[in-house]
């Protein structure tokens, strides 16, 4: 038996908050963000025949959500009208690594550095360094961080082979962990402390 | 020594896809026990989860009160 009205909006109000969030992070922009998310919910009511269990409800809407996101996307990059979802040449050779960066001899950190930048790093900081990279790596980490999805699953949201989305999320999050340095070094939270007597 | 033992290099190109949940049961228990000898791996890893973490984070958060009566409005009308 299909889902009851009643029971589709207590479940689509219990994840709204997601759902906004995870739309605000593909569009970057909050106006664009409530038409996918309105779109989202027109299309799931239209397709309730679809969810299997109430269980299921919340992977089944997203899922819906990512595919009306890169349906849209696809059409507009059709029209010329924005950069299409693929990727570009890079040079994989060393990939930018925070980890690796804090761990440098002569930065001379001392206890915990990489610990002790995360606690430093606001929300915002992590919002304005993904919002900075280019969609076709904006978009796998979302999917994969945000929204915790398996390879296979962000292989057929995207229609490419699972081995591209291994590779293109490797190459996001060095993207990413690169502007979240620059976001760091801009605040000034790259300066070690002295240890404490 | 585990004949199916790591070293640091090969336990690092897993690192992500180890926190992904995305290996098979050989390849985790590899990096897994190369997690426990080697600090340094351990310590890369806990960062990478834990900026993971902060990314699954960012999805939650509150609702603009115009979209949540939209979306209520255009419930109703179906």
């Amino acid at each position: 038996m299909p889902i009851t009205k009643d029971a589709f909006e207590a479940q689509v109000l219990e994840i709204l908050g997601r759902l906004h969030g995870v739309a605000m992070r593909l569009t970057r922009n909050e106006a664009d963000a409530e038409d996918l998310v309105a779109d989202t919910i027109v299309r799931a009511w239209r397709a309730r025949e679809s969810l299997a269990t109430p269980e299921a409800f919340r992977a089944w809407i997203f899922r819906i959500l990512n595919n009306t996101f890169i349906s849209d996307r696809r059409r507009t990059a059709a029209r010329g009208q924005m950069e299409p979802l693929v990727d570009v040449d890079v040079d994989d050779e060393r990939p930018f690594s925070m980890f690796e960066r804090l761990h440098q001899p002569f930065l001379l950190w001392f206890g915990n550095p990489e610990q002790e930048l995360l606690d430093k790093l606001m929300r915002e900081d992590i919002d304005r360094a993904l919002a900075e990279l280019p969609e076709y790596y904006r978009v796998v980490v979302v999917l994969a961080d945000m929204e915790e999805l398996k390879y296979g699953e962000i292989a057929e949201a995207l229609q490419i082979p699972v081995g591209t989305v291994r590779s293109r999320l490797a190459r996001a999050r060095a993207a990413l962990q690169e502007a979240l340095w620059t976001v760091a070094r801009d605040r000034g939270l790259l300066i070690p402390h002295a240890p404490k007597r | 020594m585990d004949v199916n033992d790591i070293g640091c290099e090969q336990a690092l190109k897993r690192i992500f896809e180890f926190i992904d949940r995305e290996l098979g049961d050989e390849d985790r228990g590899a990096v897994e026990r190369h997690l426990h000898a080697c600090r340094s791996c351990l310590s890369r890893m806990e960062f990478e989860r834990a900026l993971k973490d902060r990314l699954h984070a960012l999805s939650r958060g509150d609702v603009p009160s115009r979209a949540l009566d939209r979306i209520k409005a255009l419930i109703q009308d179906f």
